[in-house]
């Protein structure tokens, strides 16, 4: 089993509690990654990234909805994630860390929103469901010569 | 590294930072998510579950230790290798930790902050503490270079 139940139960009562709003904390995210690590433009460079932007929010949209999905097949994500892995992976190029320092951005933004929720064991689930979406969307993350921890998800 | 401007943001975030209580949630929160890290404290005790660690009163009092240290630093900023050349000295000789435990533990300070701070925790202050973080990971990890 890729989650633990507590983990997994953990994680999607929080996305029940996000809701329809999930795209709204997936751009924050996004917009945090532009600003606190400018390399990240570099995917980017085709969208209007001032603040604000409809397209960087259409984008964030599209981050949420691959996490929900993902948060609904937990047991077979390599398969659901395939598409969305041979697009960042082999079409875009994106380097791993990118989705370490997204992921990252997204612990912060949800941080920052959800105080009460964010438990020490709350971040300790998200971070377990992040990493196997990282390892599912990008498997060269984890190979020798990587420099961060397996498992870890900055 | 940081602008003048971003020197003037980080520090006045930081002066309302209560330094005993920041420091120990990042520690604990260190030790319940990346839980290896958990072997360089095994002598604190209790750290079997997420509340036993959180009030491990070692882990507190270590966690006020540690970002007593940061606070300092925020003070040399334009020399953060000379401010933490003996702690570079103690963690990477002595203690052996691998230096990317101090970029987590930096990641997981800036996690913190933004639960605490809410709004006020924007984009660009978040920015400013992770140049501050990565300066500081970097000068921790100085010893191994």
């Amino acid at each position: 089993m890729v989650l633990a139940p507590a983990d997994r139960a953990a994680v999607l009562a929080l996305w029940r509690k996000l809701g329809t709003n999930v795209g709204i904390y997936t751009t924050e995210a996004l917009e945090r990654i532009f600003v606190a690590f400018p390399s990240s433009k570099t995917y980017f460079l085709h969208l209007n990234l001032s603040p604000g932007s409809a397209q960087v929010r259409a984008h964030g949209q599209k981050v949420a909805e691959a996490l929900s999905l993902a948060m609904n097949h937990l047991d077979d994500l390599p398969h659901t994630l395939s598409a969305l892995r041979e697009l960042h992976t082999h079409k875009l190029r994106v380097d791993p860390v990118f989705f370490k320092l997204l992921c990252h951005c997204l612990l912060v933004t949800l941080a920052r929103h959800y105080p009460g929720d964010f438990s020490p064991n709350m971040h300790a689930s998200l971070v377990k469901f992040l990493s196997h979406v990282i390892s599912a969307l990008a498997p060269s993350s984890g190979q020798i010569g990587s420099v961060v921890a397996e498992g870890s998800c900055v | 590294m940081l602008t003048a401007e971003e020197k003037t943001s980080v520090t006045a975030l930081f002066g309302k930072v209560k330094v005993d209580e920041v420091g120990g949630e990042a520690l604990g929160r260190l030790l319940v998510v990346y839980p290896w890290t958990q072997r360089f404290f095994e002598h604190f005790g209790d750290l079997s579950t997420a509340d036993a660690v959180m009030g491990n009163p070692q882990v507190k009092a270590h966690g006020k230790k540690v970002l007593e240290s940061f606070s300092d630093g925020l003070k040399h900023l334009d020399d953060l290798k000379g401010a933490f050349a003996k702690l570079s000295e103690l963690h990477c000789d002595k203690l052996h930790v691998d230096p990317e435990n101090f970029r987590l533990l930096g990641n997981v300070l800036v996690v913190v902050l933004a639960r605490r701070f809410g709004g006020e925790f924007t984009p660009e202050l978040q920015a400013s503490f992770q140049k501050v973080v990565t300066g500081v990971a970097n000068a921790l990890a100085h010893r191994y270079h």
